[in-house]
């Protein structure tokens, strides 16, 4: 075995000639990596990743690359340094061996690691019937081939696109329609946009947001099929009120599901929720014990967090990708006293509209909201969110540069409401109004955390009390 | 720690080298000399800290006392213009800079600064020139022949005067910050006198101008903001004069001395001097890590607090008087390893230089291109170039810190 253990000079083994093997090589993986290096690991490093592309940056495939300011090919992530990896691009990780240490592929190969770094995010949530899904005009928008794709069918002029659920990236492509003066619907099964992740009293103001730019809006309704014409291209929608939107485009944005599959079986505590680890990144087996040689980063990672309560979090956010992989690269390859913890405050941006939108924290805890500064009205603004009288949360519209301060107030659990004063301080920042989230039991397009409960692992098991 | 400290930070003798002040006023983080002064923060974070905290003001109306303001004075002693966005909370500030920025940055005009390149070039080249044929080359004055006119030049440019005004322009701009100078042997009755005369001569030439440009607009900022109708409405002509005064002042006040500091600090360092020669395109992190090293602007003086605000463990009263040390919170060593060494290499350097949040330098774009082209052809065209007082003659102004005059001596200027 070479350099596993917790044995004298066994961590020095590791970094001079171990194996360490990643699957998922996009933002965490990516990032991981040159960690890795950077720390001095000298051993053999192996990418694995089901994407036939070097590692790319997804936040501008909804934005830059759907308005045609930049294309999909050329959004490669930047290099910090070389990592000088073995890559395995196109092919993806298949199964896990836990006892073996053996990562299975998809073209027969197996490799083996000493420490296991798994980041393979999630995918979009395709279209339920998979019939209609495969209607030409249908698309996604995960990958840089989706982008490309919807890019490419924008560019032709569709008379009508239309857009399901009406969350970040929802909303994203439908001001990216506008700005290219298309004719689109946004149809969204919650009371508003972005309720999910940012409650009612902000959904509402999304809402007027995308009603004055011109987008057709319908909220509270849901989309019951698709409709294909005789060559197989999409031609209309049909919605539970009983109307159809004839459309030749059809962006389906209801969420992600987490690429955890290739795991079922492996003993792993993987599920449809992710993959469950410590707050160093180590990820649990099924029975909830944590192991010590597999590490969870990024999207696919659920994991406790001391400021909000020790809740598990899997949060689909840029920022956390980059700092957990820091954190997971930093845990693999210390001992066990110099471990750290990921302790992130959950931070989130978005453009649409021509608005800079940023969240700090957890808003979907929040019970309350309070505009602090600006003015909804104005759709300039920073508000707060409260959780059993503390901050827990905070929203800007074209006000980030105060976020720091908030997230401050996030980070030493001051009072809400905020009992100070500050400057631009409107009328309607002087009381707190409930923050309206929806019942988390029924359905939205998906947030982007997701609050998922203190169990480490997803798999049920059947527990047999022992028997005397 | 003396209670004097404040005084002597802005005691004359200490100008040319106030950082071990600085380490002393560090040692208190938030310091207060207990009869009414202002509270001194002296440290990276909690400065950083105060710089996005929605509780501090920067409107000068919510102070007690006025306090001093090097920065600002000048623009509204004896006029009737409105306050500028320097000294204005949202959402009067938020609106002011938008409709400044909508002609000067992204998103609306991203190539302002850089289609500005070539005549910056040109302004530098010909500066060079004239002290190529002044043939004095055992004795150079940085300042006056170089760092003082260039920036004035660079904001007609960009504010749109015309060419053959620049020099009535360079003889108020240079009357006005004389002004920000106190000068002990000038009769003050005078000196502040002059001043006076300055600013309502430069507000009527560019009351003038903006009359002009509203009938026929050019592609000058001055032009844009007399005639931008964008989703903040337009500006009165209040606003624009006292934004164009802004920009005149802060702009060029701070670019002197960042240029001079700049050419300072790489004569103490020639071996830094020798690979900017061979390498101009080391001028980007020079400038970076001068901005933190010796930054023109030493501290923010105007700051006030809405609410009480606890900071490093003390309570500052609401309506209390703030300064923030920049160039102190610089120097941090729980911030920047070895903060006293000046070492371009680094790698890690968000400085406080160009303040940081709402008030954070709105013309930093210009600026770093300014003193990045200045200083990287100074350093090429200058052949052994020798300070010639070391510390050279400062201003008197403690927070505009900078070089008076800059004597140096080269051997020849080169093509
Ligand atoms: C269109 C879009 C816009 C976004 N905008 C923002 C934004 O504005 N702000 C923000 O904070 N975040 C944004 N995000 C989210 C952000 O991009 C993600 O949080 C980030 O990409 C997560 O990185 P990751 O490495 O964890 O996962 P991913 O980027 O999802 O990478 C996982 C990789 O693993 C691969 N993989 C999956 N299964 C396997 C397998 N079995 N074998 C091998 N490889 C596998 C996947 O194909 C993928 O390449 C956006 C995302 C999208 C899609």
């Amino acid at each position: 075995m070479t350099g596993v253990g917790t044995h004298d000079g066994a961590l020095e083994r590791l970094k001079r000639d171990g194996r360490i093997v990643v699957v998922g090589a996009s933002l965490a993986g990516l990032r991981a990596a040159e960690t890795m290096r950077e720390k001095g690991f000298a051993g053999s490093l192996t990418m694995i990743g089901d994407e036939p592309y070097e590692p790319y940056d997804r936040p501008p495939l909804s934005k830059q690359v759907l308005l045609g300011h930049a294309v999909a090919d050329r959004t490669a992530l930047p290099r910090r340094r070389a990592i000088d990896a073995d890559w395995h691009l196109g092919v993806p990780a298949t199964g896990l061996d836990m006892a073996a240490r053996r990562v299975r592929l998809g073209n027969g190969d197996e490799v083996e690691y000493d420490r296991l770094l798994i980041a393979t995010g999630v995918r979009a949530r395709p279209w339920p019937n998979e019939e209609e899904g495969a209607l030409e005009g249908v698309f996604v928008l995960r990958t840089r081939d989706d982008a490309e794709g919807l890019q490419r069918a924008l560019a032709a002029g569709p008379r009508r696109v239309l857009v399901i659920g009406a969350g970040f990236t929802g909303s994203e492509i439908a001001s990216a329609c506008r700005e290219r003066g298309l004719d689109v619907t946004v149809a969204e099964r919650g009371a508003a946009p972005l309720v999910g992740a940012l409650g009612g009293v902000i959904g509402e103001v999304a809402a007027e947001m995308h009603r004055e730019h011109g987008v057709d809006l319908r909220t509270g309704v849901m989309v019951t099929g698709l409709e294909g014409g005789p060559a197989g291209r999409v031609r209309a929608a049909h919605l539970s009120d009983g109307s159809t939107v004839e459309a030749d485009v059809v962006v389906v944005s209801l969420g992600a599901q987490r690429n955890t599959e290739w795991l079922a079986g492996s003993g792993l505590g993987a599920g449809p929720r992710g993959i469950a680890c410590d707050a160093g990144c180590r990820a649990f087996d099924i029975r909830g014990i944590v192991t010590d040689d597999i590490y969870v980063a990024g999207d696919v990672a659920r994991s406790p967090h001391a400021l909000f309560g020790y809740q598990f979090l899997s949060l689909e956010h840029w920022g956390n990708a980059v700092a957990q992989a820091d954190t997971a690269a930093h845990n693999m390859l210390s001992e066990s006293s110099d471990r750290r913890p990921h302790l992130w405050v959950p931070a989130f941006w978005s453009s649409q509209f021509g608005v800079n939108i940023k969240s700090v924290g957890v808003p979907p805890m929040g019970t309350e909201i309070l505009f602090t500064q600006g003015s909804r009205a104005e759709r300039r603004f920073a508000a707060v969110y409260g959780y059993q009288g503390r901050v827990i949360a905070a929203v800007t519209f074209d006000q980030c540069r105060w976020l720091q301060f908030y997230e401050q107030q996030i980070e030493t659990t001051a009072p809400f409401p905020p009992p100070f004063s500050t400057v631009d301080r409107r009328p309607e920042g002087n009381k707190p109004v409930p923050a309206d989230f929806p019942d988390p039991s029924v359905p939205t397009h998906g947030p982007t955390i997701t609050l998922s409960g203190y169990s480490p692992a997803d798999r049920k098991m059947t527990f047999t009390p022992a028997r005397h | 720690m003396t209670q004097d400290i404040l005084r002597e930070i802005i005691d004359y003798s200490n100008r040319a080298d106030p950082y071990p002040l600085y380490e002393e006023l560090r040692k208190t983080p938030v310091f207060h000399n207990g009869n009414g002064g202002p509270y001194v923060v002296s440290t990276y974070y909690e400065i950083q800290s105060l710089l996005h905290d929605p509780r501090i003001s920067s409107d000068a109306r919510n102070l007690k006392a006025a306090g001093d303001d090097p920065l600002g004075r000048s623009e509204e002693e004896g006029t009737t213009l409105p306050p500028s966005f320097l000294k204005l909370d949202p959402p009067d500030h938020d609106r002011l800079r938008r409709m400044t920025n909508r002609p000067f940055g992204p998103p609306h005009s991203p190539h302002r600064v850089h289609d500005m390149l070539g005549e910056l070039g040109g302004l530098v080249s010909g500066l060079i020139e004239g002290i190529a044929t002044t043939g004095n080359l055992d004795r150079i004055d940085l300042v006056d022949q170089f760092a003082y006119p260039f920036p004035v030049s660079v904001i007609c440019r960009l504010l749109g005067v015309p060419r053959e005004d620049e020099p009535r322009f360079h003889v108020w701009a240079e009357t006005l910050a004389a002004s920000l100078d106190p000068d002990p042997d000038a009769d003050p009755a005078q000196h502040g006198k002059g001043a006076v005369d300055a600013r309502m001569e430069l507000g009527m030439y560019l009351a003038g101008l903006v009359e002009e440009r509203r009938k026929d607009p050019g592609d000058d900022m001055l032009s844009q903001l007399a005639t931008a109708d964008g989703p903040d409405g337009s500006m009165t002509t209040m606003e624009v004069l006292s934004t164009s005064a802004l920009l005149l002042i802060a702009g060029h006040e701070t670019t002197v001395n960042l240029i001079t500091n700049g050419m300072l600090t790489l004569l103490r360092h020639p071996e830094v001097l020798q690979r900017l020669r061979e390498d101009p395109s080391l001028s980007v992190p020079i400038v970076e890590e001068l901005l933190r090293y010796e930054p023109p602007v030493q501290l923010l003086p105007q700051r006030s607090t809405l609410s009480e605000i606890e900071v490093a463990g003390v309570t500052l009263p609401k309506g209390a008087s703030l300064w923030l040390v920049l160039a102190s919170g610089n120097r941090d060593p729980k911030r920047f390893e070895n903060p006293d060494r000046f070492d371009p290499d680094r790698r890690d350097i968000q400085h406080l230089g160009l303040g940081s949040g709402i008030h954070s330098c709105f013309g930093a774009p210009l600026a770093r291109q300014e003193a990045q082209l200045a200083l990287s052809e100074l350093a090429r065209r200058l052949e052994n170039p020798r300070l010639l007082e070391d510390p050279p003659p400062y201003r008197k102004n403690a927070v505009l810190r900078g070089p008076r005059h800059l004597p140096v001596a080269c051997d020849a200027i080169r093509p």
